[in-house]
């Protein structure tokens, strides 16, 4: 599956949905696109993982990174759509608990949004 | 029942097929349940993305050699490099997820993952290359 990313707005929140394997060879494609968006102001991120049917850690940092860079800038970031063996990965590292995960980009933005 | 021997060079964009290759190589003989080679495939890109960076902190060209050993109740995967190599034993602990330092912490996931997932995770490393042995069982251990 190639990797791709699209980037839509919704209720002020910037909703990049990926698709394809999140690892060492694409990972630096999400790093470089959330970058770009808090640096232009949309600090508040849901990232779309429904198409995601790989992750590493690589993938993982980066999205730590994203999670990092838009509390910095006074926004936040969650993460929509993990299929299980994707989410599976949150739990294992923990990373569910400092990050949220929702079922998709609906349930985020009823919540986030609430 | 076989070996599968791959060789790739350093980049990241051979890493996608490193899993593949593994992963195609452990359903031949389907004995092994879906979720076990799901396991295995993150382990293996865990450990062939420390070899691949480690090659590419030296600018070496270098293979990257990839190992699989096939057995009926077990697959072993070997990952080679040739980088400068380093202590396991010396890598800081991850920070708690309350703590405010795990957000500056990018890096540093793959070791552990590698040991959740894999039945048996071994690191020998030294200045001339570090060698990881994974091993999958097909049923997983008991606690796992």
């Amino acid at each position: 599956m190639l990797f791709a990313l699209d980037v839509t707005q919704c209720d002020g929140w910037s909703v990049v949905a990926v698709t394809g394997e999140l690892e060492l060879a694409t990972a630096p494609r999400l790093r470089q696109q959330v970058v770009g968006l808090i640096g232009s102001g949309r600090s508040n991120v849901v990232i779309d993982l429904t198409g995601v049917d790989f992750i590493d850690s690589v993938g993982l940092g980066v999205i730590v990174g994203a999670l990092k860079r838009a509390r910095t800038h006074g926004g936040d970031l969650v993460v929509a759509g993990a299929v299980p063996r994707v989410r599976s990965l949150f739990e294992i590292t923990r990373l569910d608990e400092i990050i949220g995960l929702y079922p998709d980009v609906a349930a985020a933005l009823a919540v986030v949004d609430g | 029942m076989g070996e599968v021997r791959l060789e790739i060079p350093a980049r990241a964009a051979y890493l996608g097929l490193a899993r593949q290759v593994v992963a195609a190589a452990a359903a031949v003989e389907p004995t092994f349940r879906d979720e076990r080679i799901d396991a295995l495939r993150i382990a293996v890109s865990e450990a062939t993305t420390n070899a691949i960076e480690a090659h590419a902190d030296l600018e070496r060209n270098e293979r990257i050699v990839i190992r699989c050993n096939l057995d009926d109740d077990q697959i072993e995967v070997e990952v080679l490099d040739q980088g400068t190599g380093f202590s396991p034993d010396d890598l800081e602990a991850m920070p708690a997820p309350d703590d405010p330092e795990r957000l500056q912490r990018e890096h540093g996931l793959g070791l552990p993952l590698m040991r959740v997932l894999a039945d048996e995770a071994e690191i020998l490393s030294g200045e001339s290359g570090t060698a990881v042995r994974l091993v999958v069982y097909r049923a997983p251990r008991p606690d796992g």
